[in-house]
């Protein structure tokens, strides 16, 4: 599915390196977890492959499905299929929350030629989604994200998800903000859409988040590699022992 | 010397032109007027109150040609039911126009009315105009009460089922046109006027509003199309008692628009809305001059303005709030925004509070900016392609201006305005 090969990035307005030969590879119907320090190179992973400015691939390669990500417009990346779950979402005044769902889904629809979804179907769909992660009909018609508290946003971000029906969702520091019942309802609207089509990047600082988004793999980056991977149990070890064990042995 | 020598030369050569209307009960109030233009005179570059726009095209003896732009776009406001009322090049069109009788409200030509001795307007006609003249010279407006060759009388005495919809079209590219209405709402009184079209080459309009205590007045006005057109309009508005007056203007297009209001709320509890959204490219030039006096307590303004500009365009908003001794309560809010679409185009934005009173809340704001960049993103992250994310964007800045208006059908045909507007140019 998502196939990063020796991918270096660095920021474009300084000349500092923050991915220094990433190698990864999702598979279709998987759950892979990215755990690590602060400054690691986690969300500027994220960054890139969402097709955000201010940096620069100087080597190496990201293919969705064969697809040359990089090669991409942010938007023609949706239009493949990737979709990232923001840190922070963006509050945007003016723009109703309805209004921005149905953009973007038709969006992407044309994009890859398909029909657009008429107003009625949209209002069922999206009101179904919405009552199965709790989001009542006052927050779609709110202004996208403006007012939303912490859990709201993140929950807002599932929807958009679940809308969307990407092929490979990266959610990035999904659980920060959120308190355990904020982020059990999100991880539950997360698991709903596991399948074996669909590929999860999973990024966070907590094993937490895993308690309730299982993982299949899990690895460990530092200084803008991924140093080691293994099973669940990768992730329990930082739990106890927190990332200095891990970053000894591999040094 | 030579200056002063300058400003009576150029008002005396534009006033050749015209004759003054010396019969019936408007000529005492255009020779007034015309003595008052005389010691005014027109304004040139170096006035204060047109630091921001030139006035040369708007002061000289020729007028300047405005082709006419044709397209196949359905003129604003054509799906509602309404009262057509036609000015051609500022010529009122019989034909082209509805029955003017409609029950709530009389309707009555200027030119229809010219040799009566006593009528209704003849205490407001150019009245409220001089009362605006005072502490900053409006000459244009003065020009206007002196010559207007045409304009509606139009005394709202109910609640007139349908909007009464003045549509200036163009046609000549060298017309120069002068209209004033005169509108006064009388208590209990509910009235909604729409004002479209480009009006013609050089387009001066004055509209002076008079509403009785707990009369109601809406005015939703959409100036657009031919680029090459210039209009400078005045509106004077005197509220009453728990009187309310709302008005919203969209400007799509138009190398020089000037719309100056002067408000005055001079009884309690009055509330005045005034508000305007533009969008325009290149060499547009849009001033909205705004000066609200509250005179009276407990009364509440609120002035939303907001402009985006691209490729060179100019954007001024000169607005203040004066709060006179004793007008306790007053409300007062003024918000000017701009949208700029690139580094070429200017805001010049001058807000101003002076206040008198004690017991007051009043709050001006005015920024200029950009598009934001996070918002940008997260819209493309979702799919939605830069331009149509660019143009969803714009829209969103300019909704605190367009839910001014409180009859959403027309809000709605005014928002198909600005998304047309915006194809066109993505």
């Amino acid at each position: 599915m998502l196939e990063i090969k020796n991918l270096h990035v660095k920021l474009e307005e300084e000349d500092k390196q923050i991915l220094k030969g990433v190698d990864l590879s999702v598979e279709a119907g998987k759950v892979h977890a990215i755990m690590g320090p602060n400054g690691s190179g986690k969300s500027t992973l994220s960054y890139v492959l969402s097709g955000r400015d201010g940096y620069e691939v100087t080597e190496g390669s990201a293919m969705l499905e064969g697809q040359d990500l990089l090669d991409l417009e942010p938007e023609e990346r949706a239009a493949a299929g990737l979709f990232l779950a923001f840190q922070y979402p963006v509050e945007i005044p003016g723009v109703g929350n309805m209004t921005f769902l149905r953009t973007a889904v038709n969006a992407q629809r044309k994009a890859r030629g398909e029909e657009e979804m008429n107003a009625t179907d949209f209002l069922k769909l999206v009101r179904a989604r919405a009552k199965e992660l709790k989001i009542d009909a006052e927050m779609l018609k709110r202004p996208v994200n403006v007012g939303f508290s912490g859990g709201e946003k993140k929950r807002n971000e599932v929807l958009q998800m679940a809308m969307l029906e990407p092929k490979m969702c990266i959610l990035d520091e999904t659980d920060s903000g959120l308190d355990v019942d904020a982020m059990k309802l999100v991880a539950d609207g997360v698991n709903a859409l596991r399948s074996e089509g669909r590929g999860f990047l999973v990024i966070t600082h907590y094993q937490r988040l895993l308690d309730h988004i299982k993982p299949d793999v899990v690895h460990i980056m530092s200084d803008g590699r991924i140093i080691k991977s293994g099973g669940p149990e990768l992730a329990l070890e930082v739990e106890h022992n927190g990332y200095a064990d891990i970053l000894n042995e591999v040094v | 010397m030579a200056l002063a020598e300058r400003r009576i030369t150029a008002t005396e050569a534009r006033l050749e032109g015209f004759d003054l209307v010396k019969t019936g009960w408007s000529a005492s109030a255009r020779a007034d007027a015309l003595q008052r233009l005389r010691e005014m005179g027109l304004p040139d570059r170096r006035d204060e109150y047109w630091k921001f726009t030139r006035p040369d095209t708007l002061v000289q003896v020729e007028t300047p040609k405005a082709s006419v732009f044709d397209n196949d776009e359905q003129p604003v406001f054509d799906a509602h039911d309404r009262l057509r009322i036609v000015f051609a090049d500022g010529v009122f069109d019989p034909d082209a126009s509805d029955d003017l009788s409609l029950e709530g409200v009389s309707i009555e030509r200027l030119e229809d009315i010219a040799d009566k001795d006593i009528h209704w307007a003849k205490d407001l006609y150019g009245v409220l105009e001089k009362r605006g003249q005072s502490p900053v010279p409006r000459p244009f407006a003065a020009l206007n009460t002196a010559f207007a060759t045409d304009g509606l009388m139009i005394h709202v005495t109910g609640k007139p089922s349908k909007p009464i919809s003045l549509i200036y079209t163009h046609g000549k590219e060298d017309s120069d046109a002068i209209l004033h209405h005169v509108i006064r709402v009388e208590a209990e009184a509910e009235a909604t006027i729409l004002e479209n079209g480009p009006a013609a080459a050089r387009f001066n309009k004055c509209m002076e509003v008079d509403i009785a205590d707990t009369g109601k007045l809406h005015l939703v006005r959409a100036q657009g199309r031919d680029h090459e057109r210039r209009a400078v309009t005045h509106l004077f508005a005197r509220l009453g008692e728990e009187s309310v007056f709302k008005a919203f203007t969209l400007t799509v297009n138009g190398v020089l628009t000037r719309n100056e209001a002067v408000i005055e709320l001079n009884g309690d509890d009055a509330i005045a809305h005034i508000a305007g959204a533009c969008v325009g490219d290149g060499d547009f030039h849009h001033d909205d001059t705004v000066f609200i006096t509250h005179d009276a307590v407990n009364c509440e303004s609120r002035q939303v303005f907001k402009k985006v500009l691209r490729n060179g365009a100019t954007g001024v908003f000169q607005g203040k709030i004066l709060v006179k001794e004793g007008a306790q309560k007053t409300d007062g809010y003024q918000i000017s925004q701009s949208l700029l679409l690139d580094g070429d185009s200017q805001f010049l934005a001058k807000p101003e509070l002076e206040i008198y009173a004690d017991d007051v809340a009043c709050s001006h704001g005015s920024t200029s900016g950009a598009i934001d960049e996070g918002a940008l993103f997260y819209l493309r992250s979702r799919g939605v392609p830069e331009k149509a994310a660019t143009n969803l964007l714009t829209l969103a800045f300019l909704a605190e201006a367009v839910q001014e208006i409180e009859d959403e059908a027309l809000a709605e045909d005014l928002i198909e305005r600005l998304e047309n507007w915006l194809a066109r140019r993505s």
